[in-house]
C-alpha cells in the first residue's frame, strides 16, 4: 500500500472511529432525565 | 384521537434503530464504488465536508421536526409538517415521507429476500465448485421468475413473501419489535463486517492466480485511498459525495421524523442524531471500504474491479470469491456477508414501515397490528411488479423515482421549510431543547444557508445533469509525447489546454464509448503502445457545466446526460438505445422495457395520489372532530 493511501485511510478511519466512540461515551455517561422521559425501560430506575 | 401510545425502550435502542435505519446495503456496495469512480482517497474530503455541512444538519432538522410534531401527537410527515406552518400545502408535501417509504420498501424487500435466500444457499453449499460465470448466472436464473435454483417453484417470489411476512410481523409488535431487531441486528452486522474486513486487510497477494496473476488486495486499498487532489475541482465529484451522504443517512425519507416523533420535548435530539449519524459513518468508511473492493481486487485484480464495480458484485461475485477460502470458511463468509446485508436491510425496511403505521394509528385510529399488516399488503401489491418484471426495468424505475428523486425533492423542501418558513430561530430552539450536546452556533448559519444551498446543488445537478466528458491529462514532465498526442487527436479527442507540464484533452463520454471498449482498455492501450502510466496519464469524468452553459447562452440549447431527471422523464436513454439498435429482437425487448417502465411510473403516481387523498380525508376528519 502506498504511503499517501495509507495515511489517508488511517487518518480518516481514526477520526471517524474516535468520534463514534466519543459520542457513544457521552450518551452512556449522560445522566437520565426526570420521569416521564421518552424511554420505558428505565421507568423503575432511580434518578441521579 | 391517536391510538398510538408506543415508546422507545431505551436511548441506546433508539440510536441503534436510527443507525440501523441509515445503515443499508449502500454502505457496503455504493460507497466504495462511488469512491473508486470519483477520485479515490480525495473523494473522502468532499464526502466528509458534505457530511458536516449537509448530513449532520439535515439529521438535526429531521430529528427536531419529528420531535416537534410528535409532541402534538403526529408520527408521520404529512401532519408533522402541517404543525410547522398554517398553509395547507405542507401536509401534501409531507406525503413524500410516506410515499418514498412504500416505494422503496417495495423493491428493497426484494433485495432483502435475496440476502435471505443467499444465506440459505451459502449454508447448503450451492456455490461450491462453481466458476465465476456460473455464480453470476445463478443470480440471473434466480431473478428469472419461473426458474428455480432449489426446486421450490417461484422461488424468488416465495422468499420475497417470506421476507415481507417477517417484516410485517416485527412491525406488528410496535417500536419494541423494531428496537429488539436493531439491538441484535446492528451488533451482529458489526461483528460480521469486522470478520470480513480483517479478511480484506490480510488477503494481500495471496489471492493471485494463473488467470489473474497481478491480483493484489493492496491495489484495492490503494485505489480507494490514494488521494487525487485534482478531482477536488471537479463538480461531478462533489455532486457524487453530496449524493452519497444524502442516501447513506436515509434523510429525506420521513423515517427519521417518525422515529424521533416518539421523543418528548425535554429529551435530547442533538447528541442522539450525531451518534446515530457517526455509527452509520463508521460502518461505511471503516467497514464498507475494507470488504468488497479489496477482496475482489485480491482475487480478480484492479482492472476487473474498475470495469465491473457495482451493486451486482454482492451477489454475482462475492460467493465465488468466498469459495476460494475452503469449504468451512466459505460457508461462514457467505453467511456473514449475506447475513450482514440482511441485517443492514431489515433494520432499514422496518423503519420504512413505521411512518405508514403511525399515520393510520394517528389519523384513522387503526390498531398497531392492523396497520402493520396493511403495510405488508400494500408492499405486496406494489412490490410484486418489481419481482415479476425485474428484468424489464420496473425495479430500476422504483429505485430512481422512489428511492432517489423523491428523497432529494423532499429534503430540499423540508430544509427550506425548517430554516426559512418555520424560521431558523424556532428551528434552532427545536433542535437544541433538552440537548445533551452543545451545538456550535456556526451550525445555525449552516442550517439556514449552506445546507439548503447544497441540497439545491444536488437537486439542480440531478435535474439537468450535463453530458459527461472524458478528460485525459498528459503530464509531459519535459518529455515529448507527440505520438500519444497524435493518437488522441486521431481518436477524436480535442486539446483543451496546455500548461507548463500538462496537456488536457477531452472527448464526450458517448463518443469515447463508441471508440474504446472501456477506460481500462484505453489505459492499457496507451500503456502498451506509448509507455504511459499513472504518473504520466490521468483520466477523469467531468460534467460539462461550462460547455453546456456557453451552448445555452449562444442559443444551441443544453444537452443533458441520460441520467438527468428531465432526460429520464423523457425516456431519452432508452429511446436512444432503440434508435441505435438494429436487431429486431433487441428493439422489441427495449420497447417492452420502456412500456414496463411507464407502467412502473403509473403505479408510483397512483401510490402518491392515493396517499394524498388519504391525507385529505384525514384532514377533513380532523376538521369535523374539531367542530364537534
Amino acid at each position: 500500500m502506498n504511503t499517501g493511501a495509507l495515511i489517508t485511510m488511517v487518518v480518516t478511519q481514526l477520526i471517524v472511529a474516535s468520534l463514534t466512540i466519543y459520542f457513544y461515551r457521552r450518551v452512556l455517561r449522560t445522566p437520565m432525565k426526570e420521569e416521564p422521559d421518552s424511554y420505558s425501560d428505565n421507568d423503575d430506575q432511580p434518578r441521579s | 384521537m391517536s391510538t398510538n401510545t408506543d415508546s422507545w425502550g431505551s436511548r441506546v435502542g433508539l440510536i441503534l434503530a436510527m443507525a440501523g435505519n441509515a445503515v443499508g446495503l449502500g454502505n457496503f456496495l455504493r460507497f466504495p464504488v462511488q469512491a473508486v469512480q470519483n477520485g479515490g482517497g480525495a473523494f473522502i474530503i468532499p464526502y466528509l465536508v458534505c457530511f458536516l455541512l449537509m448530513g449532520i444538519p439535515l439529521l438535526w432538522m429531521e430529528w427536531g421536526m419529528g420531535r416537534f410534531g410528535g409532541a402534538k401527537g403526529h408520527h408521520s410527515t404529512p401532519f408533522i409538517l402541517d404543525t410547522m406552518n398554517k398553509r395547507r400545502i405542507w401536509k401534501y408535501i409531507g406525503v413524500f415521507g410516506i410515499f418514498t417509504n412504500i416505494a422503496v420498501a417495495s423493491y428493497y424487500c426484494y433485495i432483502e429476500s435475496w440476502t435471505m435466500s443467499y444465506v440459505y444457499h451459502s449454508i447448503i453449499g450451492t456455490f461450491r465448485g462453481m466458476d465465476q460465470a456460473q455464480v453470476a448466472d445463478f443470480f440471473v436464473t434466480y431473478t428469472t421468475i419461473g426458474k428455480s435454483t432449489t426446486g421450490i417453484p417461484y422461488e424468488a417470489v416465495v422468499f420475497y413473501i417470506l421476507c415481507l411476512l417477517l417484516n410485517t410481523w416485527i412491525l406488528s409488535k410496535g417500536l419494541g419489535g423494531v428496537e429488539k431487531v436493531a439491538k441484535i441486528g446492528v451488533p451482529m452486522l458489526l461483528i460480521f463486517g469486522a470478520f470480513l474486513a480483517i479478511r480484506g486487510l490480510t488477503l494481500g497477494e495471496s489471492g493471485a492466480s494463473a488467470e489473474h496473476p497481478d491480483a493484489n488486495a493492496w491495489d484495492g486499498f490503494n485505489f480507494l485511498w490514494t488521494p487525487q487532489f485534482d478531482s477536488l475541482s471537479n463538480p461531478k465529484v462533489w455532486l457524487a459525495a453530496a449524493g452519497q451522504i444524502f442516501f447513506t443517512l436515509s434523510v429525506g425519507m420521513g423515517t427519521v421524523h417518525c422515529y424521533a416523533s416518539y421523543l418528548k420535548m425535554k429529551d435530547d435530539v442533538a447528541l442522539n442524531a450525531v451518534t446515530s449519524g457517526f455509527t452509520n459513518e463508521f460502518v461505511e468508511v471503516v467497514l464498507g471500504s475494507m470488504i468488497v473492493i479489496p477482496i475482489a481486487a485480491g482475487y480478480l485484480g484492479m482492472d476487473w474491479v474498475r470495469e465491473n464495480a457495482g451493486f451486482g458484485m454482492a451477489f454475482q461475485t462475492m460467493p465465488f470469491l468466498f469459495e476460494k477460502w475452503g469449504v468451512i470458511l466459505a460457508t461462514f463468509a457467505g453467511v456473514f456477508w449475506f447475513g450482514l446485508l440482511f441485517f443492514a436491510g431489515i433494520t432499514s425496511s422496518l423503519a420504512m414501515g413505521t411512518p405508514w403505521v403511525g399515520f393510520l394509528q394517528d389519523e384513522f385510529d387503526w390498531k398497531q397490528r392492523s396497520a402493520a399488516w396493511s403495510f405488508g399488503l400494500i408492499i405486496l401489491i406494489f412490490g410484486l411488479p418489481t419481482v415479476l418484471f425485474f428484468n424489464y426495468g420496473v425495479f430500476d424505475e422504483y429505485d430512481y423515482w422512489g428511492g432517489t428523486v423523491s428523497l432529494v425533492i423532499f429534503a430540499l423542501i423540508e430544509a427550506i421549510l425548517f430554516s426559512w418558513i418555520f424560521g431558523i430561530k424556532r428551528g434552532w430552539e427545536t433542535v437544541t431543547a433538552g440537548a445533551d450536546l452543545k451545538i456550535p452556533i456556526f451550525f445555525k448559519f449552516v442550517m439556514k444557508y449552506i445546507t439548503p444551498a447544497l441540497l439545491l446543488f444536488v437537486f439542480v445537478g440531478s435535474l439537468i445533469t450535463p453530458r459527461i466528458i472524458k478528460v485525459v491529462d498528459i503530464r509531459t514532465n519535459g518529455e515529448n509525447h507527440s505520438e500519444v498526442i497524435e493518437f488522441l487527436e486521431s481518436s477524436g479527442f480535442e486539446k483543451k489546454r496546455e500548461t507548463g507540464n500538462e496537456i488536457r484533452f477531452s472527448l464526450s463520454a458517448n463518443q469515447f464509448s463508441q471508440n474504446f471498449a472501456s477506460v481500462v482498455a484505453f489505459e492499457n492501450q496507451l500503456g502498451s503502445e506509448f509507455g504511459m502510466d499513472d504518473k504520466t496519464l490521468q483520466i477523469s469524468d467531468y460534467q460539462n457545466w461550462s460547455g453546456e452553459f456557453n451552448s445555452l447562452i449562444s442559443g444551441n440549447g443544453w444537452q443533458m446526460d441520460n441520467s438527468a431527471i428531465l432526460a429520464q422523464l423523457m425516456n431519452s436513454g432508452i429511446n436512444a438505445k432503440i434508435k441505435a439498435a438494429t436487431d429486431p429482437d433487441e428493439i422489441k425487448q427495449l420497447k417492452l422495457t420502456r412500456n414496463y417502465s411507464n407502467l412502473a411510473r403509473g403505479l408510483l403516481s397512483t401510490l402518491f395520489l392515493g396517499i394524498a387523498v388519504l391525507v385529505y380525508i384525514a384532514y377533513r376528519r380532523r376538521m369535523k372532530l374539531a367542530q364537534a
